[in-house]
């Protein structure tokens, strides 16, 4: 097992990836980051971006068209054998033996791996005492949150030294997804470095480092923090009676950067700072009623809205 | 090696928890067998037939007793008039009607040429046929122990001896048959069926994710159809013997040793399938399409491969299935040993190292 460490290198490389489905289906273009060891680091980007494809090819499962890319040192292409018995990977959809119970399916991909449970217990500890009440249960019959920490659990198994998982809080309920990221959290602890992909703005904001990703083209990477305050306009969340009309509205706004829906209000970003009653005269001119106005807190959705419509 | 065990020990899981695909697998041979053995025969049993007896001499009556007596007859009716035969055919009560003329006893009196009239239903023509071979040969030799003492004319009679199956029995057919049909159904359909699974669900993805070789994910995959084929056979084989009396002549280690061979072409021709298609409902189609039926069709189980057309009779060589029940008739029947069906072996063999070198080709280590 020498050869599971190499301390000088990152772990994770990629550089100019570029991959395309067919003639016109551009999935990756030109990706370049880099993944340091024992860091969290999150693929934020909506469905459709690229984030699965991504994984997909340091998975080994995929081949890029272009550019390159290694795992832990080991380039994706030629190593592809050290890559596959020294990673977790978590596909995005639901993929274990249904048929098989919670026990039977952790003890299948411990052996596959050529590990048992036991050597690695300790790893997947804190997960698995939730899943031991069900031990015996068909991993089908498990609720959405069960079955991703079943599935965490599977991927954790061997010890990894990379942990792959394409938007494992998809479909899981607040609370789940809660309790997912905090064990993601004590994995980092163990020195284990994670790539994780996901289409929630608000998990961005979890993770040490974070790759916005929209149409195979990485828009900014950075650590949360940084990217929420390269946000730099005055902004304002609004509300009225009339949702839909009033972005629609705001929009036309002459002061008006930009309007997204966000949660039950919009974000109004602003070309300039002006008083709020202008804006209040302005939608009452429209014929809005119950009219609110208050100032906002960027998020990280904000920047990437903004950094969307720069593209 | 512990990979390889926990591998198969899953598959077996997946097979034993489908219960309603396993009752079908471990049930269909023998629904198959009993049918084709009770209900789909070309046995003639108790035929009912009518006679319109218009010479009413004693030479009718022995021959109309003689037909009783064989078996295959039952009277049904003596008709009076030409007229009521058709009404009695439409009536559907009679398989055949048999005419004697008036003038039969003094024409065979007088060694005159003498007509005597079959006529049948057929509206099943397999069925008419037999019958009216059966009728003739039955007529025909009560004329010739007739005709013996008097200066008969030059005559030659054929004596018939029906090797290998001197009852004609068509379970000799079927048997051979339907275990063909069967071990495809599982070796082939049932592979292609389960390696699709794997990459419908998306545990093929996780399990390329892995260190496991592809090669060990298939076999790990096909033993246990190789052990639940082999069931089959035996299941079959005992059918046939005990039930309906099929002999096994030949050595039953060749004969396993051939049944395995044939699993093995199929298994082979099954990954292959799964190797070019992704869906379950897609490899089951081509199963059913390319494999199934010319299966039953061009293999000679149902049609005999001589009364093909050129061209079907070229394309059956293609079918593993042909070479096959050709070995199972030989061993079985014939009770030949190796030095007759080698040349059927080599060609399965061939086919086999065929099959399996396309799917290793086809096989992806990637998803795409």
């Amino acid at each position: 097992m020498n050869d599971t460490t190499m301390p000088t290198t990152q772990a994770i490389q990629v550089e100019s990836l570029s991959k395309r489905y067919g003639k016109n289906a551009q999935a990756l273009s030109q990706v370049s980051f880099e993944v340091g060891r024992g860091e969290l680091f999150g693929l934020i980007g909506p469905d459709g971006a690229g984030k699965t494809t991504l994984i997909r090819i340091l998975a080994t499962l995929l081949l890029a068209d272009e550019g390159q890319a290694r795992v832990n040192g080991w380039e994706v292409r030629r190593d592809y054998r050290k890559i596959r018995s020294h990673i977790g990977y978590m596909p995005g959809r639901f993929s274990l033996y249904q048929d098989l119970s919670v026990e039977e399916n952790l003890h299948f991909f411990a052996t596959i791996f050529g590990t048992t449970i036991k050597e690695n217990y300790e790893l997947i500890h804190d997960i698995y005492v939730q899943l031991e009440p069900f031990r015996k249960r068909k991993a089908g019959k498990l609720s959405g949150g069960m079955k991703q920490k079943l599935a965490l659990c599977c991927a954790l198994i061997h010890k990894p030294v990379v942990l792959l998982l394409d938007e494992p809080t998809t479909g899981v309920d607040p609370v789940s997804r809660q309790e997912f990221w905090e064990m993601l959290k004590r994995l980092k602890e163990k020195d284990i470095t994670i790539l994780v992909s996901t289409p929630y703005m608000d998990e961005a904001s979890l993770c040490d480092r974070v790759a916005l990703i929209q149409k195979g083209n990485i828009l900014s990477i950075d650590e949360p923090g940084g990217i929420v305050s390269a946000f730099d306009k005055p902004l304002l969340a609004v509300r009225t009676n009339d949702m839909y009309r009033l972005i629609q509205d705001l929009r036309e706004f002459e002061s008006a950067h930009s309007a997204f829906p966000f949660g039950e209000y919009v974000h109004l970003a602003l070309r300039n700072s002006i008083w709020p009653e202008a804006i209040h005269a302005y939608l009452a001119g429209k014929e809005h009623t119950g009219i609110e106005i208050k100032p906002a807190q960027a998020t990280i959705e904000d920047a990437f809205m903004e950094l969307m419509t720069q593209e | 090696m512990k990979q390889f065990g926990i591998f198969i020990r899953k598959e077996l899981y997946h097979i034993f928890r489908d219960r309603r695909t396993l009752l079908i697998l471990l049930g269909m041979p023998i629904v198959l067998v009993l049918l084709f053995g009770f209900a789909i025969t070309n046995e003639i049993d108790n035929a009912r037939i009518a006679v319109l007896d218009q010479s009413k001499g004693e030479m009718s009556q022995e021959l109309t007793q003689r037909l009783v007596a064989s078996g295959y007859f039952l009277i049904d009716e003596n008709l009076w008039e030409v007229a009521e035969i058709e009404q009695h055919f439409r009536e559907g009560k009679t398989k055949m009607a048999i005419v004697f003329p008036p003038e039969l006893q003094e024409n065979l009196r007088r060694n005159l040429p003498t007509q005597i009239q079959l006529i049948a239903d057929a509206t099943d023509p397999n069925t008419a046929t037999t019958l009216i071979n059966y009728a003739s040969a039955i007529i025909g030799q009560y004329i010739q122990e007739q005709a013996r003492g008097q200066a008969a004319p030059m005559q030659i009679t054929t004596e018939v001896k029906m090797l290998y199956n001197p009852r004609l029995k068509s379970v000799f057919m079927f048997v051979p048959g339907v275990m063909t049909v069967i071990l495809m159904l599982v070796s082939a359909m049932m592979t292609s069926i389960a390696i699709t699974r794997e990459k419908e669900i998306g545990t093929m993805e996780v399990l390329l994710a892995s260190p496991l070789r592809p090669a060990m994910i298939i076999i790990g995959k096909v033993i246990p159809y190789i052990l639940l084929a082999l069931a089959n056979t035996v299941v079959i084989l005992m059918l046939g013997t005990f039930v309906f009396g099929m002999p096994i002549k030949g050595s039953l280690l060749l004969l396993a040793l051939e049944c395995l061979l044939f699993v093995i072409t199929s298994l082979a021709l099954g990954i292959l399938i799964s190797t070019r298609t992704e869906s379950q409902q897609v490899a089951m189609l081509i199963s059913l399409m390319m494999l199934m039926l010319p299966t039953i069709l061009l293999s000679g189980f149902i049609f005999p491969i001589e009364s093909m057309p050129l061209a079907l009779q070229v394309i059956s060589n293609i079918i593993p299935a042909k070479w096959f029940i050709i070995i199972l008739k030989n061993v079985m029947l014939k009770g030949t040993g190796m030095e007759f069906v080698w040349k059927e072996s080599l060609i399965l063999g061939g086919m086999a190292l065929f099959f399996i070198g396309a799917s290793v080709r086809n096989f992806k280590i990637r998803l795409e």
